[in-house]
């Protein structure tokens, strides 16, 4: 599914570089569930970044699923993560002035799909995340939880290869959090391939396999027992 | 490529982000609207004032020109300067003879005259005419008619008097055509009252017929005025410059004393009047332009700090797989779509100013328009410069809103 070899990445910092990816590699199966773990500066997010192709890697290769990404266009990056990548933000990232299903449909809308077509796949999507009586909600008059369940039935709406959680439950309590990853892990228990970076160890533990990070070197890479988040909700 | 432009989404996504912001909307668009409604309303009243002016020429032969007798300024020929030029039948069988172009000279005479009737009395210019002034330079007659063929052979004793010369001489109401006034040693039955339009000269109240005012004052074949017309497809300059040299020579005028026959030319005249409304229309233009390019600079500067708001919402977008391209594409829509909609609301707005210009400065006879109005040409090139001028200054925006890298416009808060 995904495979990482030798990524370096610096950003440049006034006259010097910072050197925040020192050769990482990570190799993800289909079906896995991973979480990213180090501390802040650790580079986990720009690891992520990368994987999302939000960010460009400086040397070393990333394949996904199959295809080199390296030295994309813009354009080509926009389609590759509408077709590959879906997003689950700490902070939700949905507009505001869009209603749930709106918001939902919105990486519908970018594959060009038919408006009745979106509408039904994002209702579909909504009603999974148990969300589709509150289809005409504008974000505001959501709580945070379903705020983020509406953002994870937007993720899933392109039907995805890869979801790429960044910090999905930073913005939430602990009840909440726990709801939110008893849905993701029930995603990874129909198959998706999940991929998140969290600094709770809690949240990790949910995960079958945690990476961790530090100084922008892989400083461990284990397979964990997987922790079910309904037994708490 | 042009189907988006028909879809519910494209104008949903336009909608939805010009009804988060109301307010901004609206003030983006005002720089717009007023562009087009002073355009529009200026140019319409320009037009209107045009066709007033239209209106007051279609009356007269715009080829002609007028020539009074004068004093020569320079001697000539052994005649000293200061002497009068005495103008004559035979000069204006002359025009008529040699002159290429000329369609008809008119010639009449001037006077003075106090008239009075009942107990009121006022002192006139007055003109013997011919009946083809009335064709040349049409009356506007309120009562009775203007002086006929038979008037001339019978030097009837007779008078068109203007709507001036009638208040002046009747009591208000009083039906005039029949009446006597009374001059000096003669007295004139009014047969016509008319309006005046005036050009300058000596404000003329009073016409007779020429053979009348050629009996009374004893003019013999002596002339103080010729209107020439000529055939429209000669130039009346020309016309002008060949009648005065012939009349120097007639009257031994020195060939560089041009102020010894007065005139005026009612084509230069007519000129200048369309100058002056070219130029009006021309400063319009440049008004209502000038104001539009400042309004759609104001939509710009809008747009690209609505673009620098939503910076983080347009980095979501990408992330969801909106390419640069849709992202541009719609920021120019919306560009385009608050022009339009502020220069078509302009477009309205300026026709009710019209309506109630035309209301107020409009309507009847001293009214100075006539009708105000753009045509729809006028109407559909503002549209058009509003839609490329929108389209233009959306490029700036857009370009703004991914010139930022996806990671960068996500951190952004």
């Amino acid at each position: 599914m995904l495979e990482i070899r030798d990524l370096q990445k610096s950003y440049p910092i006034g006259g010097t570089s910072l050197h925040v990816l020192k050769g990482i590699n990570l190799s993800i199966k289909d079906g896995e569930m991973v979480a990213i773990m180090g501390s802040s500066g650790s580079g986990k997010s720009t690891l992520l970044n990368i994987i999302g192709m939000l960010d460009e890697l400086d040397s070393g290769e990333y394949i996904l699923d199959g295809l080199p990404i390296k030295n994309l266009t813009e354009k080509k990056a926009a389609l590759y993560r509408n077709k590959f990548l879906g997003f689950i933000f700490q902070s939700f990232n949905l507009i505001n002035y869009k209603n749930a299903l709106e918001n939902v449909a919105l990486p519908l809308y970018y594959q060009g799909m038919s408006r009745k077509d979106r509408q039904e796949k994002a209702l579909f999507h909504l009603g999974k995340v148990g969300l589709a009586d509150w289809a005409k909600h504008l974000p505001k008059e959501l709580s945070g939880g379903q705020n983020q369940r509406v953002a994870i039935a937007r993720a899933l709406a392109a039907n995805p290869k890869l979801l790429l959680a960044d910090e999905p439950t930073g913005a939430l309590d602990t009840t909440t959090s726990y709801e939110i990853m008893a849905f993701i892990q029930q995603l990874n228990d129909e198959g998706k391939t999940i991929l998140m970076v969290t600094h709770e160890e809690d949240i990790a533990n949910m995960c079958k396999r945690i990476v961790r990070l530090k100084d922008g070197v892989i400083m461990e890479d284990t397979k964990v027992i997987q922790v079910r988040a309904d037994q708490y909700v | 490529m042009i189907k988006f432009l028909l879809e519910k989404d494209t104008w949903q996504e336009v909608f939805d982000s010009l009804s988060k912001n109301k307010l901004r909307s609206i003030l983006t668009m005002v720089g717009v609207w007023w562009g087009i409604l002073l355009l529009i309303s200026l140019l319409g009243s320009a037009k209107g004032i045009e066709n007033n002016f239209n209106r007051m020429f279609e009356n007269f032969a715009t080829n002609s020109l007028f020539i009074f007798s004068g004093r020569t300024t320079m001697p000539f020929k052994g005649y000293q300067e200061g002497r009068p030029v005495p103008l004559s039948l035979n000069d204006v069988e002359k025009i008529k003879e040699n002159i290429k172009g000329v369609e008809e000279v008119l010639p009449s005479h001037f006077f003075n005259i106090t008239l009075n009737r009942k107990s009121l009395a006022a002192s006139f210019g007055g003109r013997g005419e011919f009946p083809l002034i009335d064709v040349l330079a049409k009356k506007d007659l309120l009562w009775g008619r203007y002086i006929n063929q038979n008037d001339i052979d019978e030097r009837k004793k007779v008078a068109v008097i203007s709507e001036d010369a009638y208040k002046q001489l009747f009591e208000k109401d009083e039906y005039p055509i029949g009446e006597m006034i009374y001059g000096e040693n003669v007295s004139f039955t009014v047969i016509g009252v008319y309006k005046v339009v005036r050009f300058g000269g000596p404000p003329i109240d009073i016409d007779i017929p020429f053979t009348t005012s050629q009996q009374i004052y004893n003019r013999g074949n002596k002339i103080d005025l010729m209107m020439i017309t000529g055939d429209p497809s000669f130039e009346i300059n020309q016309i002008n410059a060949d009648v005065k040299l012939l009349l120097k020579n007639i009257h031994n005028i020195h060939p560089d004393d041009n102020r010894a026959l007065n005139g005026f030319n009612l084509g230069d005249q007519f000129e200048q009047l369309t100058g002056f409304l070219t130029g009006m229309q021309f400063l319009t233009w440049f008004v209502g332009i000038a104001t539009l390019i400042a309004g759609v600079f104001a939509i710009g500067g809008i747009l690209l700090i609505s673009v620098k708001e939503r910076t983080k919402e347009i980095g979501v977008r990408r992330a969801l797989g909106a390419t640069p391209f849709l992202i541009k594409r719609q920021i120019i829509i919306e560009s385009v779509a608050i022009s339009l909609i502020a220069g078509v609301l302009g477009i309205i707005s300026g026709g009710i100013i019209l309506m109630l210009v035309n209301k107020l400065a409009g309507i009847g006879e001293d009214a100075f328009m006539r009708n105000p109005s753009v045509s729809i040409g006028i109407v559909f090139f503002a549209l058009l410069i509003v839609t490329s001028l929108g389209t233009l200054i959306g490029l700036i925006p857009a370009f703004k809103a991914t010139s930022v890298k996806p990671i960068d416009a996500l951190r952004e808060e």
